[in-house]
């Protein structure tokens, strides 16, 4: 079975998957992985497991033309800022690796798939997420 | 509390010596800084040494036992491409709190070629190109294009801080490389991480810069002629944002640690005469112009457009070549950059001298982060 290529991915048996954010209750951030002290209010145990959108829209970007060696270029590397709350960075898709053809805020969803056949040395395969642009 | 002073400081030519060891780097700033202080290391309270490559390897003291043994604190910090700047300030503490009179600041890097960031996997499986890139031109760049959403801010516009500082390192003889880049030819070069072309991102080199820091009574006794008051010294972390996660952020800790050395020098940014400040991609330059108040929010693009921050415009920035050119030796930077400075209140920048410098700021990021920033005054 697939694992999730990172611990806020979520792979329920019954379900979609989807990204988890931790919210804290006495300001509202929300930070993805577990933790159980707020970094903007230092607030305790006011962290509460949340599931978050997966719509959001395009904040910032960079299209990278040199990675390091194995890894396929041109790709869009994007932050994307999830409706509701929560920011996630990953592999913009199915979009032109063009500036003329990516804009900011244009809405997008969060996908999920195969982590691009990579496997880690025991043999498993992961499932990954990526963004793709909303017509 | 005294006032610090720096009373020597130097840095080695930048450039690629894998032959040689972290320690050789470092002394050869070390006798250079103690030269221009007309001391010894026999003189030396303490001992502050930056870097980050071999920072549990006890640099300070390998320093010490290539040029004197005198048995000294030795400090080792590391606090990424602020590690010079800290080492520095630790030094400029030290004189403050009343425990020394003079003290050594060093810092070094030996850095090797290629990209940095993005390597680690952590558990599992690679992340780089697969939840976007943590290479730094990459994440300078998205750095970069959030500057561009707010303000339009073109690649042109990135690209011409390249242009400006490359112009600069051919009057500095302690640069890596010293060429002139048109624009055409920064705009058509390989691109790295979009709008980070090959020729807007920082060279990796080997480097090394040191500074000899005094009490004033020290600098009294020793003659105040090329002594350099340190008006500020602040260092900061990243306050939370909201985007810390996937986006470290280089402008809170900037905006703040400006914000603090400004009121700890009793000046403004228009009473400055020159800035080095921490351009490892030409896209990082251009927020910095806002973050220390060299102009107002949104007016960065302006200011290259018009040549303000150039050498003879209204506030002259990274007249050295900056990173872009002179090279980024990680934790000899924030010295070198207090070396550059330095250099120019003392009047002795030659070519690219900037007129009549009196007040001079540096600043450096340490992404993860931590932001350095010194003000120097002419005495």
């Amino acid at each position: 079975m697939a694992l999730p290529v990172v611990s806020y991915l979520k792979l329920p048996e019954d379900g979609d998957p989807y990204i988890e954010g931790h919210k804290c209750s006495n300001c509202g951030s929300v930070f993805l992985g577990e933790r159980s002290v707020c970094s903007n209010c230092s607030s305790r145990d006011t962290m509460e497991a949340v599931k978050l959108n997966n719509k959001g829209k395009l904040y910032s970007y960079s299209i990278v033309f040199r990675s390091f060696p194995g890894i396929d270029v041109p790709y869009i590397s994007a932050i994307v800022d999830l409706d509701g709350g929560g920011t996630i960075k990953g592999n913009l898709i199915e979009c032109e690796p063009d500036p003329e053809k990516i804009e900011f805020d244009m809405p997008v969803e969060v996908v999920f798939d195969d982590a691009l056949g990579r496997k880690d040395a025991d043999g498993n395969s992961y499932i990954s997420y990526f963004f793709k642009p909303v017509n | 509390m005294s006032d610090v002073y720096v009373l020597g400081v130097d840095m080695i030519k930048f450039g690629r010596f894998p032959e040689r060891t972290v320690p050789d780097l470092a002394s050869e700033a070390a006798l250079l800084a103690l030269d221009d202080a007309g001391l010894s290391i026999q003189d030396m309270q303490a001992l502050y040494c930056g870097n980050l490559g071999q920072a549990s390897a006890m640099v300070g003291q390998r320093v010490l036992q290539e040029i004197g043994q005198t048995g000294i604190p030795v400090v080792n910090c590391a606090n990424a491409c602020a590690t010079g700047a800290t080492a520095f300030r630790e030094a400029w503490t030290s004189i403050k709190a009343g425990l020394y009179d003079v003290v050594l600041a060093v810092g070094v890097e030996q850095m090797g070629k290629g990209l940095l960031g993005g390597g680690g996997a952590g558990k599992g499986i690679p992340k780089e190109g697969l939840l976007g890139s943590g290479t730094m031109p990459a994440v300078f760049a998205e750095a970069g294009m959030e500057h561009a959403r707010k303000y339009g801010t073109t690649f042109e516009q990135f690209a011409k801080i390249s242009v400006k500082n490359h112009h600069h390192s051919t009057m500095n003889p302690k640069a890596m490389y010293r060429i002139e880049t048109p624009l055409e030819e920064v705009m058509n070069a390989e691109m790295i991480s979009y709008p980070n072309s090959k020729l807007m991102c920082s060279v990796n080199v080997d480097g090394s810069a040191a500074a000899v820091l005094v009490s004033e009574k020290k600098a009294k006794e020793l003659g105040m002629e090329r002594a350099v008051r340190v008006k500020a010294s602040v260092i900061t972390s990243d306050p939370y944002q909201e985007r810390d996660l996937v986006m470290p952020d280089v402008n809170t800790c900037t905006r703040k640690a400006a914000r603090e050395a400004y009121e700890m020098a009793g000046i403004g940014p228009e009473d400055l005469d020159l800035v080095e400040l921490h351009d490892c991609f030409a896209t990082a330059e251009m927020l910095h112009y806002e973050n220390l108040g060299l102009c107002e929010d949104g007016e960065a693009g302006r200011m290259i457009d018009e040549g303000e921050v150039a050498l003879g415009g209204k506030i002259p920035v990274n007249v050295s070549g900056g990173l872009l050119s002179k090279g980024h030796p990680l934790g000899a930077t924030g010295i070198a950059n207090i070396y550059e400075v330095c250099t120019h209140l003392r009047g002795e920048a030659g070519e690219r001298q900037v007129e009549d410098a009196k007040i001079g700021l540096t600043h450096v990021i340490g992404l993860g982060s931590a932001c350095g920033i010194h003000i120097l005054e002419k005495t």
